[in-house]
């Protein structure tokens, strides 16, 4: 299995918007690449044709009736936003 | 009033129904036995004296009314990632350190709504990743059977807190062994139960395909009683199952004649600590004596499964983690210039490093080009653990197996090395992957004293056959009734 880059490594962090110190990055890199090495053991188990699990349980149709609810109060919650301003999230300048 | 401390909800139900002690006395003996325990232990992130004493109040008033369910008036404590509304919901993350939810999770107003009683919230790795609790962002939780040995994780402030005495029983959640695993650990009973079977709405998600609560309890009819008190059917969590509560206190009673007990080569392997292994041994030899039927099986894909696991589990971490960006709710860096490096510092500083370590790792596995090659290799491979489990319970009711390799490891023994703290979860992670119920519950003891869990694990929604093999070996066994910390 290919060995995952520091450059790799930067660019993950920030597809995850995480950011890191180079020390930081230089022992995710190594952390990672561990991990990904015991992980890679998957490769040796021949999977063609097997359907892939991504429920342990599967339902379908999951309907419910469509009534109308009351929703949480706006001013409950806003109370957790770090900066919240008549009723909206205030965030940076974005255009 | 040391022993009023040792019973068991059902115990505890005839004493408050009695008029013997009132749950406000009874609430009041725990908040003590907390204040003079935990600051060894460290269980509690929150406790909640007020709040439990006014809980209290109302269900003498209940109790003396003649109305009391199986849980009121019974004292519990509540690990830190179901949200409490209004109470501080942590995640022993410094990203939710203030967040207070502003809703009741459905296993809450299940509890609420038979008048139990809320002591307060329990400490656990952060966003309930890691094996040991060390991984909190507040503190450490210790073994309160030696406080220099882990509890376990990452439910392992709940399970800390029933072994020590400072709540009757609690809730965790586990997504990879993290109620089964720090159950064995504090010697109590931990269950997993089958996914779909207790409701995820206000559980706080890790791995959404894998994740679910359970209780913790000194015994396995408490384990029961609380199961039943939270299990059921809510239109509020798509895979919830449409099924009754299942009436599992019955099934308790009906014995092991006839049961088929698994046992899979796999998990009997080198490197598991002897003295687990002879205990589970002798559990085994115990269910025979009282009518089992020991049958060998094989789960032969069991070496793949933490592999299978660290791909699926951090893929959907890293998806359902990308929710804390500094807007809605939690943390909120103060040093940035724009919004991308809001989200960026916030993340940084809000996260700590095995929670950056998952989210890097799912976020890999889940990038252009790789998606095939891990997460849907992964979720193959999980289908073979699947058809391993199906075909061995052909052959046999339930499966037998130790929950970890050793008994509790020393605080920071593991903390350098992930990889080697990924491996305590090898006998647990495959029943998340297969979505079955499984419990760990007291074996014995090693050389140094400390407990040995034994698992035991069932079909799909097939609680009743766990819980009435595990009451008779509890009773088979027949453990002195000890609890460290006296």
């Amino acid at each position: 299995m290919a060995k995952i880059t520091i450059k790799e490594v930067e660019h993950v962090a920030e597809l995850a918007r995480l950011r890191f110190t180079p020390d930081e990055i230089e022992e995710f890199t190594s952390q990672l690449n561990a991990i990904l090495k015991f992980v890679s053991k998957l490769d040796s188990i021949d999977t063609e044709g097997v359907k892939p699990t991504y429920r342990a349980i599967e339902i379908f149709n999951c309907f419910r009736e469509d009534e109308v609810k009351n929703s949480l109060p706006v001013e409950k919650v806003t109370a957790n936003a770090p900066a919240s301003e008549e009723g909206a999230f205030v965030v940076p300048r974005i255009i | 009033m040391a022993d009023l401390l040792d019973l068991t909800i059902a115990e505890l139900r005839r004493f408050l129904d009695k008029g013997e002690i009132t749950a406000t006395e009874l609430t009041g003996l725990y908040l003590d036995r907390i204040g003079s325990v935990d600051g060894k232990v460290r269980a509690y992130v929150t406790v909640l004296e007020e709040g439990a004493l006014e809980q209290a109040a109302k269900a003498d008033k209940i109790i003396k009314q003649g109305d009391a369910s199986p849980l009121t008036g019974i004292p519990m404590g509540i690990k830190d990632v179901i949200c409490t509304e209004g109470v501080p919901t942590t995640c022993s993350s410094k990203m939710l350190k203030d967040f207070r939810p502003p809703f009741n999770a459905t296993v809450m107003e299940r509890l609420n709504g038979q008048g139990a009683i809320m002591l307060g919230k329990l400490n656990m790795d952060e966003f309930a990743m890691g094996s040991s609790t060390e991984n909190s962002a507040f503190f450490a939780t210790r073994n309160p059977w030696d406080l220099n040995r882990i509890p376990g994780g990452s439910s392992g402030g709940s399970a800390a807190a029933v072994s020590a005495r400072m709540c009757v029983a609690s809730l965790g959640s586990d997504t990879g062994g993290s109620i089964r695993q720090p159950a064995s650990n504090c010697g109590v009973v931990g269950l997993k139960p089958t996914y779909g079977l207790v409701s995820r709405y206000g559980l706080v998600a890790f791995a959404s395909s894998l994740d679910q609560i359970g209780p913790i309890t000194r015994c396995v009819e408490d384990a029961a009683i609380l199961l039943e008190a939270v299990a059921g059917h809510d239109n509020r969590d798509s895979t919830s199952l449409p099924r009754p509560v299942p009436m599992l206190r019955d099934s308790c009673r009906e014995g092991l004649r006839g049961i088929r007990v698994g046992i899979p080569a796999e998990y009997f392997i080198d490197g598991v600590q002897e003295e687990v292994v002879s205990e589970i041994k002798n559990g085994l030899k115990v269910m025979q004596e009282m009518g089992a039927e020991l049958v060998d099986i094989s789960l032969p894909h069991t070496e793949y499964a933490i592999a299978t696991y660290y791909i699926i589990a951090t893929a959907e971490a890293s998806s359902n983690l990308s929710r804390y960006d500094g807007v809605k709710y939690g943390f909120r860096a103060v040093n940035y210039s724009n919004l991308m490096e809001m989200y960026r510092e916030t993340r940084a500083q809000g996260f700590g490093p095995e929670v950056k370590r998952r989210i890097m790792l799912g976020t890999y596995c889940l990038s252009a080009g790789y998606y095939d090659a891990f997460y849907k290799k992964a979720s193959q491979v999980r289908t073979l653990i699947i058809e391993d489990f199906k075909k061995a319970f052909e052959e046999c009711d339930i499966i037998a197996s130790p929950v970890a390799p050793t008994t509790a490891f020393k605080i920071g023994e593991k903390v350098r090395d992930p990889l080697q703290m990924y491996l305590s979860d090898i006998f647990t992670i495959p029943v998340n992957l297969a979505g079955i119920p499984g419990m760990s519950m007291p074996c014995g003891f090693d050389r140094k004293g400390l407990p040995v869990g034994i698992q035991l694990m069932a079909g799909h929604l097939r609680e009743g056959i766990l819980f009435r093999a595990a009451y008779s070996l509890e009773k088979g066994l027949g453990l002195d009734r000890v609890w460290p910390l006296n």
